[in-house]
């Protein structure tokens, strides 16, 4: 005490000092944590808003309750988007999920190449959805693409044209979904099995367990996060998944191929239908928050107490 | 600004033209080629009149970017003078309270008597010009490789009764009947081709414009997805998702021997090289021939700020409807003048009949907005029954179910 009242002209400049030292980083920060709250956060609540009022070319701030969203799951097309979500996502995330942790256990097996092949398998991660989608496009076309070829090759029976079934159409989107992720996923799975302590694979052996054994009781378990975190991604992903169907398939033929997002760009932007838009955008936030917040919740809890 | 306002005062009762140049912002979509060659021209015509332009051009397609563009400027209370804009959404526009009046231009240029009365109407919003058209595309044309059915020994369909036998000899010859393209607007194209053609102007009119519960749910609606069903079975399996341009190429290299699409197709066949009359036809779809759909492109002016600017809009109005940005603009373009008055010398045989048959249908009726490139009815509305009318050219439905869900469409609001 006595001492600070000595330092008192020098103090008080230092604590000024102090006071900005510790301030600094909260100034920082502000304008990205003030941009996050306005950009993300209010254009939420702005988007809840206009879903409740009768928008159509402009936003008009009238009150309408829950009328938007009495059309909204009205409408036939909703419904096939969120069918398509459905198979989609589920395909989508599975596959992707299976693929990887395949590949990268193969990988693990400290073969030759190694470096070689995970960037091979990493590489369409590097593209964006929209060359996916177009590569994916011609690849599937029956007129020039894998039919053609095949069928050149002098197997004139066979047939894949998917991409122009409206029936088939969406696993046509899972396909390229896949190619693309799935090497990701992959280097997320290899990372999480080269962290394993060897140590433990090690006294396993000892204690004479077989290489399946390993796996399922301890590497799998031990990449749960992993898996939780490959979820997670994938999920937002196929949730908000736009670009892969607008250059894939147009969200064709007719609107077969039609996802929540590719929905809510369609009346929100074209049909001037801003308001059934935005109700379509709220529940895609919807369906997110309840598959990845109850899923998010008791992975940290388990963490916390794990 | 006190002074500046006597100013405009005083201009505005000596009626004379301001030498002050105001701004004029035009947001378009005219980027590529010809177009954009027209845009320029345009910008010539206004500055002539002692105003400066401001090009506000947003590439992209059917316009959806600009748009987008659009209504955030209007909403922050910026909108540009002028903004390309169509249809019943001029209306839309004008419900919002946010377009300028063009009677005054339209009055000292007489409008009402350039324009046919059914294309004046798109253009006003509760009786009063909101709008000014640029060009008219015709929408019900049948594009047709001679030499194809020559080969195939077949005639060309003139109703849609003779269709199916056409087609039939086409694909019994190896050629693909009708080259196309499975995208909704292009389906629905067709579709409304074959409204018309099958129910007549009359039906289109009371189906396809007012919505008429009757006719939208009639034998003859019926009838319409039936002949729309056996359009399905003659175009190729890889149509899906094709863009339009590729689907004319069909036609122009003799793979396919007819297309109905409107007559920016015709770019197309001029690029290749090939002379209408003789390499290829441009006929009006199968039983449509004493009618005309048409699909105009048209700028909407918005209300602006500033004393000058009534000026400036009205000299950028007026200079739109000048015959000789109308031809300028319609050469590059490849549609036809939508005023009269415009001489149609330099224009080849298919703008020629076109215009004829514009003119002629405008006196006789059968003029008809087309329904598939939002001229007809609300963005939302024609939504929903391009759904329809898609998903039953990409599935097995039934006609009837397909006329009871657009009866159901027709009601969206």
């Amino acid at each position: 005490m006595s001492q600070a009242q000595t330092l008192s002209p020098a103090g008080s400049r230092g604590s000024w000092a102090d006071a900005v030292e510790r301030a600094l980083p909260k100034i920082v920060v502000a304008p990205s944590f003030v941009a996050c709250v306005v950009f993300f956060y209010g254009f939420i609540i702005w988007t809840a808003v206009l879903s409740m009022t009768p928008s159509r070319l402009l936003p008009r701030y009238e009150f309408d309750g829950i009328q938007r969203y009495v059309e909204l799951f009205g409408n036939d097309r909703w419904w096939l988007a969120l069918q398509n979500l459905a198979v989609f996502g589920g395909l989508f995330i599975a596959a992707c999920l299976a693929m990887g942790l395949l590949l990268a256990i193969l990988l693990d097996q400290k073969i030759r190449a190694e470096g070689f092949i995970r960037a091979v398998f990493l590489y369409p991660l590097a593209l964006s959805f929209i060359v996916t989608g177009t590569a994916w496009k011609w690849i599937l076309d029956p007129s020039i693409g894998l039919q053609k070829v095949v069928n050149d090759l002098g197997f004139t029976g066979f047939a894949f044209e998917w991409i122009k079934d409206p029936e088939m159409v969406i696993y046509t989107v899972v396909i390229a979904g896949i190619w693309q992720s799935s090497g990701f996923v992959m280097a997320l799975f290899l990372a999480g099995l080269r962290g394993i302590d060897d140590s433990i694979i090690k006294a396993a052996r000892i204690d004479g367990a077989s290489m399946p054994t390993i796996y399922r009781r301890i590497i799998l378990p031990s990449l749960r996060p992993v898996f939780f975190s490959s979820f997670m991604i994938l999920a937002h992903i196929a949730i908000k998944s736009f670009d892969l169907v607008m250059a894939l398939t147009g969200g064709g033929p007719g609107f077969a191929s039609d996802l929540p997002a590719t929905f809510m760009y369609t009346y929100a932007f074209t049909r001037n239908q801003i308001g059934l838009g935005a109700a379509s955008a709220i529940v895609m936030l919807m369906i997110v928050v309840s598959i990845i917040v109850p899923f998010m919740y008791s992975e940290l809890r388990r963490s916390r107490h794990g | 600004m006190f002074k500046l306002k006597l100013a405009a005062i005083a201009v505005a009762t000596l009626g004379m033209h301001a030498a002050g140049a105001a701004e004029v912002e035009v947001l378009h979509w005219w980027t590529s080629g010809g177009e954009a060659k027209s845009a320029a021209e345009l910008k010539k015509m206004v500055e002539a009149r002692g105003n400066k332009w401001k090009d506000f051009a947003v590439a992209g397609g059917g316009g959806e970017n600009a748009m987008t563009v659009l209504k955030s400027r209007v909403v922050s209370g910026k909108a540009p003078t002028a903004a390309q804009v169509k249809g019943p959404s001029i209306q839309e526009w004008g419900a919002e309270g946010v377009l300028a009046n063009l009677d005054s231009t339209a009055k000292a240029n007489n409008w009402d008597g350039l324009l046919p009365g059914v294309v004046a109407n798109v253009m006003k919003y509760k009786g009063s010009y909101v709008a000014v058209p640029v060009n008219v595309h015709r929408v019900n044309w049948m594009w047709v490789n001679p030499e194809v059915f020559k080969k195939a020994g077949a005639e060309v369909p003139k109703t849609w009764a003779d269709f199916p036998a056409a087609a039939e000899k086409l694909q019994k010859a190896g050629f693909i009947p009708v080259a196309h393209g499975g995208q909704p607007w292009q389906d629905f194209t067709v579709f409304e081709s074959i409204v018309l053609g099958v129910g007549g102007a009359k039906f289109y009119e009371d189906s396809m414009v007012k919505l008429d519960p009757k006719a939208l749910s009639s034998p003859t609606m019926e009838k319409v997805f039936d002949t729309f069903r056996s359009v399905r079975k003659y175009i190729d399996k890889d149509a899906a998702n094709r863009d339009w341009n590729l689907a004319t190429a069909m036609v122009i290299n003799g793979k396919a021997g007819m297309q109905f699409m409107g007559d920016w197709a015709k770019g197309e066949f001029t690029a290749a090289g090939k002379v209408p009359g003789k390499d290829y036809l441009c006929l009006a779809a199968p039983g449509t021939e004493k009618s005309f759909t048409f699909n105009i492109d048209s700028f909407i002016v918005f209300k602006q700020q500033g004393a000058d600017a009534p000026k400036a809009q009205s000299d950028f109005a007026a200079a739109v409807m000048s015959p000789e940005f109308q031809e300028v603009f319609n050469l590059n373009k490849g549609s036809i003048p939508v005023r009269s008055g415009v001489s149609m010398a330099k224009f080849d045989d298919c703008a020629k009949t076109s215009a004829k048959d514009f003119a002629d249908t405008a006196k006789g009726g059968g003029l008809v907005p087309s329904i598939a490139h939002q001229m007809a009815v609300p963005a939302a509305t024609t939504g929903a029954i391009q759904d329809v009318v898609t998903s039953f050219f990409n599935s097995s439905q039934s006609s009837k179910d397909a006329v009871a869900k657009l009866a159901a469409a027709a009601k969206t609001k």
